[in-house]
């Protein structure tokens, strides 16, 4: 494999109090085509911006070549940024624009003018010099804001989500475009986007963020086929996640039936996230064969595929893809290939909150009071607070509750929601309702009492 | 017929608003002491004002008002582009102490704002003058170009200073070959307007001009009026203030006009 | 170096040249001739029924120059609004044109064509005066909220059945509002405040606060004119936030130009 030009060691970044970047550490090779891939506010652009030498890490540090480049103010740094909204300059035509850097570094005339024409016929733009920018397309535009920062020869070009703005034909044909480029200039790209079809046609490898974190880092397929978390899963492509148990090694249960499976190395019965492609469930008219059964809900047309909603026998809502169609209220059977199903390990059984007991029987915890079942602690005791997912009321009345909070993060699973509520603080719950909440609902969030399970710390 | 008598409202008002400066403008044409006799057409006060025929004091006013609005406008200007860049780049709580204070001169009856700096200018012993006079128009003339500057870069890319700052050049390159030509436009609004603003100040003025004798020349209209009459030569001045203040005007007002188009494209 | 650190000059400047002087006043307002404490000057203020009835004169005229301000621009700044009514962008431009030129000139120029007129100056010429000063303050920062307008609320309204008077009162009227208490506002400030103009437009006859604020700053009483300067800057306060309340919009005075 080529040598590293890029290096992230411990980098963590904030703003105001608020973290954004946390304890990140990445490796990129010479040449690669790198996506950052995560929704917005999940810091991707932040961890571009580190790179480019617009921010300054709160800790750790960046290095290219095996230099140091923490604190090397982005002028005198090696590599140029392809803007998302281009951030052409408006008081300069086309030429201006892509001769800048080179005009700052005083080069003659000629050069200036060889070199200028020479990458505007790279971006297809030749013929434009004398044009205002403000006239172009937004396509054009884009090709000019490419052209002005390779011409530097950068030795690594980060794109910051270039083409967010553009419509989705015109997307299509530079994404292919942008691999072309690639793969003629031999440049590393860093790429940032939030589309993950994007993100997996056009890289070599992703790196998948959200809240702060680095949650994957893969190839396309590596990511699609085994994401590491329901995250992923949901965040890349189309799954169904759902909660079930590891019975032993290659024996898998969900949706009230066991599977066989290809993984290892869990245990026994313990519980686990499962994420089956829609595409990787099979259907049949044939029930006998089947593994399970279920009523077909919903069938739609989508171009090249049906997608269905069927709702299984012990009562799950699954999402599949067939290329035929099966009758809205027909019972149909249903098998999944071993190795089409991907066990994860859970990340958390229950919530867990670090608290301090203000009397016998309440407790001070993410930013607000709970009463509790009398623990017999002193006050000021630290303790740790255990709650079940189920346990969580969340209320439409935000006054009614203790504490209120945001849904950040809303995943289905079969049979019912798990949610993620972030706190005004920054504290998270993660929640099992069956009740349908929206994103960024604000909720009154109440404990009862005999749902809390505290220990002193 | 409602569109006729509408249009006979406003231009009632019109006539209104205007006839004190019309008939100023009509008698700055007759030679008479007193306004209101016209003694035959006659353009002799536009030619004293000209020719010196008028006394010196009148003269040294005009002088007096012109230096110290190029001055004031010129310093505002500098201060307040500068002021509005770092402004932009503020945020949280700094960014609104330093709104608030840069809304007060222009919140501030003129009069609070003159014996306000009368009193400063007493309390740490400065003696008054053009010094003070021009202090004293900075204060109220700079709020003005930090709000004709700080649109311009709000329109700007935010990217456009870090894509300069990403092309090699060094933050002092960037500023001058990016920002500047970006917000030249709000600079010369602002300088237009801290200028006719410096010119027509009369309260701030008073306060700050000591007395040394300095006059400009709203100051030196007021005592001329306090003292009874109004020297002739005012009228024929008056009407060029008012023509310059039109044209000044209107030559503002096609620029927003440029300004907005460009933006809306 | 921060781009935000550039602002620091000017911010020092604000501070010498806008906050300390006002810290002056205030600081000024409560001390004595020997710089002791003391609450004398309100005192004084309140004792002196000449003080009292110049103040309460004052409020009245800027009171009665804003309301007939109010009545005559709200009209005015309604039909320059209206397309229908008004399309040339000239007539704008004439009404916004006199805001700009010296309020002393302005002022003379009233008493020349009440002398032309052989009118007598006093309290006639000085709200005549007054509301001729100040009218295009009323009527501008109107017309701009009226102009921003959302004119489709207009013609819902009417779709749902409202005469045009009913549209005028329950969508026009209300949705002006902002631009309404901001040039209350603009009038009843400057009004307030002008020293100049009661003199030269009453001959003196007239006695206004800021003309009395004038006087004591000029005559050395520097702490009693602070204390008066102290009122003023009170009841502009009080005003500003009474419109403060009414708009949350702060366009209008950017949009001068």
């Amino acid at each position: 494999m080529a040598e590293t030009i890029i290096k992230i060691d411990n980098v963590s970044k904030s703003f105001g109090g608020k973290t954004v970047l946390e304890n990140i550490n990445l490796e990129v090779k010479k040449g690669e085509f790198v996506t950052f891939l995560g929704p917005s506010g999940s810091g991707k652009s932040t961890m571009l911006r580190l790179i480019a030498g617009f921010l300054t890490p709160d800790e750790g540090t960046i290095s290219m070549n095996g230099n140091d480049i923490t604190k090397v103010p982005p002028f005198q740094r090696k590599l140029n940024t392809v803007f998302q909204h281009y951030a052409l300059f408006p008081h300069l035509d086309v030429y201006d624009n892509v001769a800048f850097g080179l005009k700052l570094q005083n080069l003659p005339k000629q050069e200036i003018e060889q070199r200028v024409s020479k990458v505007l016929k790279m971006v297809s733009m030749t013929d434009y010099e004398d044009r205002d920018v403000t006239s172009l397309s937004g396509g054009q535009q884009q090709r000019i804001a490419i052209a002005r920062a390779i011409i530097n020869q950068p030795e690594v070009l980060l794109l910051d989500e270039p083409l967010a703005a553009l419509d989705l034909k015109m997307r299509k044909d530079m994404q292919i475009e942008l691999k072309e480029m690639h793969k003629k200039l031999g440049t590393t790209f860093i790429y940032v986007t939030h589309d993950q079809e994007e993100a997996l046609t056009l890289s070599d490898t992703i790196v998948v963020i959200n809240e702060g974190k680095i949650q994957q880092i893969g190839t396309p397929t590596d990511i699609y086929n085994e994401p590491c978390n329901s995250f992923v899963a949901d965040f890349i492509g189309e799954s169904n996640i759902l909660n079930g148990t590891m019975i032993e090694d290659r024996k898998v249960s969900f949706i009230g039936h066991e599977f066989p499976c290809v993984d290892e190395g869990f245990g026994e019965n313990v519980p686990v996230d499962v994420v089956i492609r829609p595409e990787d469930i099979y259907m049949t008219h044939k029930l006998e064969a089947a593994q399970f059964t279920g009523v077909v809900k919903s069938c739609v047309f989508k171009g090249v595929h049906y997608e269905m909603f069927v709702d299984s026998d012990f009562g799950h809502e699954l999402m599949i893809q067939d290329y035929n169609a099966f009758e809205i209220g027909s019972t149909v059977g249903m098998l999944i290939k071993p190795s089409d199903i991907q066990v994860m390990k859970k990340e958390r059984t229950c919530n867990t909150f670090e608290g301090v007991m203000v009397g016998s029987n309440q407790v001070e915890m993410i930013g607000a009071k709970f009463d509790c079942e009398d623990t017999g602690l002193a006050a000021g005791d630290k303790v740790r607070v255990e709650v079940d997912f189920d346990k969580i009321e969340l209320l439409d009345n935000k006054e009614d509750g203790s504490q209120t909070g945001q849904v950040s993060f809303i995943l289905y699973k079969g049979d019912h929601y798990h949610l993620t509520i972030s706190t005004r603080e920054g504290d998270k719950l993660y929640v099992d309702t069956n009740d349908i909440w929206d994103k960024w609902d604000i909720v009154g969030i109440s404990i009862k009492p005999a749902d809390m399970r505290i220990v002193k710390a | 017929m409602k569109k006729l008598l509408a249009q006979a409202y406003l231009w009632l008002l019109l006539i209104l608003l205007y006839a004190p400066i019309i008939i100023i403008a009509i008698f700055s044409f007759t030679e008479s002491k007193v306004l209101g006799n016209w003694t035959g057409f006659s353009t002799r006060l536009y030619q004293n004002l000209f020719s010196g025929g008028v006394n010196n004091s009148l003269i040294s006013a005009i002088e007096n008002t012109i230096f110290i609005a190029i001055v004031a406008a010129t310093l505002s200007t500098m201060l307040g582009s500068v002021a509005a860049i770092g402004i932009h780049n503020m945020h949280g709580k700094n960014k609104k102490v330093i709104s608030f204070l840069n809304d007060i001169p222009m919140l501030n009856p003129d009069i609070i704002t003159g014996i306000s700096l009368f009193i400063l200018f007493v309390a740490l012993g400065i003696s008054q003058g053009y010094i003070t006079v021009i202090l004293a128009h900075i204060t109220f003339c700079t709020p003005y170009v930090v709000l004709s500057v700080l649109p311009r870069l709000k329109q700007m890319n935010p990217n456009e200073y870090e894509a300069a700052l990403d092309l090699g050049a060094t933050p002092f390159q960037a500023l001058r070959k990016v920002i500047m030509p970006e917000i030249k436009g709000g600079m010369i609004s602002g300088w237009i307007l801290s200028f006719t603003l410096s010119i027509d100040d009369f309260a701030v003025t008073l306060f700050t001009k000591g007395n040394e004798g300095l006059e400009t020349l709203s100051t030196y209209i007021y005592a001329d009026a306090r003292k009874g009459g109004l020297t002739p030569e005012l009228r024929a001045l008056m009407t060029i203030i008012f023509v310059t203040v039109l044209v000044l005007l209107i030559i503002i007002n096609v620029r927003t006009a440029k300004a907005q188009k460009k933006q809306a494209k | 170096m921060k781009r935000s650190t550039w602002a620091s000059p000017y911010f020092i400047f604000l501070l010498l040249f806008v906050a300390l002087p006002l810290i002056l006043i205030l600081v000024y307002a409560f001390q004595d001739n020997e710089g002791h404490f003391t609450f004398q000057h309100f005192v004084k203020f309140a004792s002196e029924s000449e003080s009292i009835n110049t103040f309460t004169y004052s409020i009245e005229i800027a009171v009665i120059t804003t309301l007939l301000c109010l009545l005559l621009g709200y009209p005015a700044a309604w039909i320059l609004s209206n397309k229908a009514l008004n399309r040339s962008s000239v007539t704008i431009i004439l009404f916004i044109l006199p805001m700009w030129i010296n309020m002393l000139v302005r002022t003379l120029a009233t008493v020349a064509l009440f002398d032309f007129m052989s009118l007598p100056l006093g309290e006639g010429a000085l709200i005549f005066g007054m509301v001729y000063n100040f009218l295009p303050f009323m009527i501008y920062p109107i017309y701009n909220t009226m102009q921003k307008m959302d004119h489709s609320y207009e013609a819902a309204a009417q779709d749902l059945g409202a005469t045009p008077s009913q549209v005028f009162r329950k969508v026009t009227l209300p949705l002006s509002m902002p631009g309404v208490s901001s040039g209350i506002l603009m009038v009843f400030m400057p009004t307030i405040s002008t020293f100049a103009i009661a003199e030269l437009l009453t001959m003196n006859k007239v006695k206004l606060f800021g003309t009395t604020i004038q006087e004591n700053i000029n005559n050395g009483m520097w702490n009693y004119g602070s204390c008066l300067a102290l009122i003023m800057l009170v009841i502009i306060g009080i005003t500003m936030l009474y419109s403060d309340e009414q708009s949350a919009q702060d366009d209008e005075k950017g949009g001068l130009i």
